[in-house]
C-alpha cells in the first residue's frame, strides 16, 4: 500500500528534520536513494518550485515529492504526514510551555543538531551539484579534465551564487533569471 | 465555535497563500493578521514561539502557527491553523506538478530547469552559510559538521540516526564542559 509507506517515510521526516524546510533535504534525497520512488533530478525542480510559490518551503516540498510519487492523493498523504509530529510536539509543549523553554537539556541538544543539521545540507547540496553541474559521461568517454564540470552552468552558478549574497532579493527573481539564462543559452 | 473554528483556518488560509518562502517570511503577515487586526496576542509572544519552532522538528512556520492556534482555542484551535496554512500549498503544489510532468520532455522546458537547477544549488549554498553562521560556533561544531558532512556524502547512513546522535554528542559535550568548570571553580576556593 503506497501510501501507507508514503505516509510513514513523511512522518520520519516531519519528526527528525529539525531546524525548517531546508532541513527537510537530506531527508528526501536519502528517501530518494533508498526507495527508487523517484530519481534524483526531480529534487532540483521541486526546490525551485517550492521556492517560487506561496506556503512554507518544507511543506511544498513535501506535497511536489508526494504528487510525483502517487498522484494526487500523495501529496497531500505526504504534507499530512509531515504535519502531524509538528501538530502532537507543539500541542504538547504548548501544555507546558516555561519549563521546556528553560529546560538546559534542549539548549545543550542543539548545540550538538544545529552544525549537524548544517552539514547534513552540505552534504545535500553537494550531491544535488554533482548531478547538475557535473558531466561524468562525457569525463570518462572523453577523459579530458576540462570536460568534468559545465563552465556554462559554473560561471551562471558563480553569478547567481554572489547575487544571493549581495543583493538579498527574494529567490524567485533569481530563479526566473535563471530559467530565462537557461533557455536562452540552451543549458 | 463552528464560526471560530472557521475564523482561525481562514485567516491562516490566507497567510499560507501569501507567504512566499516559510519560516521569518511570515512574520510581517503574522503581525499584521494576529496582532494588529485581531489583537489575539503581544508580538514578543511570537516571537518567543518563532524561537520555539526553530528548535522544535519540523517545518518552522507550521510550528509557528500551530503554536498560535493554541493559543487562541486550545488543540482545535492549533490543528485547524496547521491545516489552514498548509491548504494553500497542497492545492497549489499539486496543480503545478500535474501540469508540469506533461510538459518534461518539452526541450525548452528541460533547458530552463537545467538553468534553474544551477540558480537552487547557490540557493543552498547561501542557506548552509546562513545556517553556519547562527550555529557553528566553537571547534566542536565544526568537528560535528565535518562527521555529519562526510558521514551523510558517502555512507548510506539515515539521516535521523546522525541527527539522533549529534542532540545526545550536544548533551554530553555540553554536561562535560560545565563539570569541568564547576571543578575548576570549586579548586580555586
Amino acid at each position: 500500500m503506497i501510501y501507507l509507506s508514503l505516509f510513514w517515510e513523511f512522518l520520519k521526516i516531519g519528526l527528525f528534520a529539525v531546524g525548517g524546510g531546508m532541513a527537510t533535504l537530506p531527508f528526501l534525497r536519502e528517501l530518494s536513494v533508498r526507495t527508487g520512488w523517484f530519481s534524483q533530478d526531480l529534487i532540483t525542480d521541486m526546490i525551485a518550485i517550492s521556492e517560487s510559490t506561496p506556503g512554507p518551503i518544507g511543506i511544498n516540498m513535501a506535497t511536489y515529492v508526494g504528487c510525483n510519487i502517487a498522484g494526487l492523493f500523495g501529496g497531500f498523504i505526504a504534507t499530512m504526514g509531515e504535519l502531524l509530529p509538528s501538530l502532537i510536539i507543539v500541542i504538547i509543549i504548548s501544555k507546558s510551555l516555561e519549563r521546556f523553554r528553560n529546560a538546559k537539556v534542549v539548549g545543550d541538544a542543539f548545540y550538538g543538531l544545529r552544525p549537524a543539521v548544517t552539514g547534513l545540507i552540505a552534504a545535500a547540496g553537494i550531491s544535488v551539484a554533482q548531478v547538475a553541474m557535473l558531466q561524468l559521461e562525457l569525463y570518462k568517454e572523453t577523459n579530458l579534465l576540462l570536460n568534468l564540470v559545465d563552465w556554462k552552468k559554473l560561471l551562471l552558478f558563480i553569478v547567481m551564487f554572489i547575487g544571493i549574497r549581495k543583493l538579498k532579493w527574494h529567490p524567485v527573481v533569481y530563479i526566473a533569471i535563471a530559467a530565462v539564462v537557461g533557455l536562452i543559452f540552451a543549458f | 465555535m463552528f464560526k471560530d473554528i472557521l475564523e482561525i483556518f481562514w485567516k491562516f488560509f490566507k497567510m499560507g497563500a501569501v507567504t512566499f518562502g516559510g519560516g521569518y517570511a511570515m512574520l510581517p503577515i503574522l503581525r499584521r493578521e494576529i496582532i494588529e487586526k485581531s489583537g489575539w496576542m503581544q508580538e514578543e509572544e511570537i516571537l518567543d514561539y518563532y524561537a520555539l519552532s526553530q528548535g522544535l522538528p519540523g517545518i518552522i512556520a507550521i510550528n509557528v502557527s500551530t503554536f498560535i492556534g493554541y493559543h487562541h482555542m486550545k488543540t482545535p484551535g492549533a490543528i485547524t491553523a496547521a491545516l489552514g496554512v498548509v491548504s494553500p500549498s497542497i492545492i497549489i503544489i499539486t496543480a503545478i506538478a500535474m501540469f508540469l510532468s506533461g510538459f518534461k520532455d518539452n526541450v525548452y522546458v528541460q533547458h530552463a530547469l537545467a538553468g534553474i537547477s544551477v540558480c537552487v544549488i547557490a540557493l543552498i549554498l547561501d542557506a548552509v552559510i546562513g545556517m553556519w553562521k547562527k550555529g557553528v560556533k566553537d571547534v566542536w561544531g565544526y568537528i560535528i559538521f565535518a562527521v555529519a558532512l562526510l558521514v551523510s556524502m558517502f555512507t548510506r547512513l539515515s539521516p535521523v540516526l546522525l541527527v539522533i546522535g549529534a542532540a545526545i554528542a550536544g548533551i554530553i559535550i555540553r554536561s562535560v564542559k560545565r563539570a569541568s568548570e564547576t571543578g575548576k571553580g570549586a579548586e580555586k576556593k
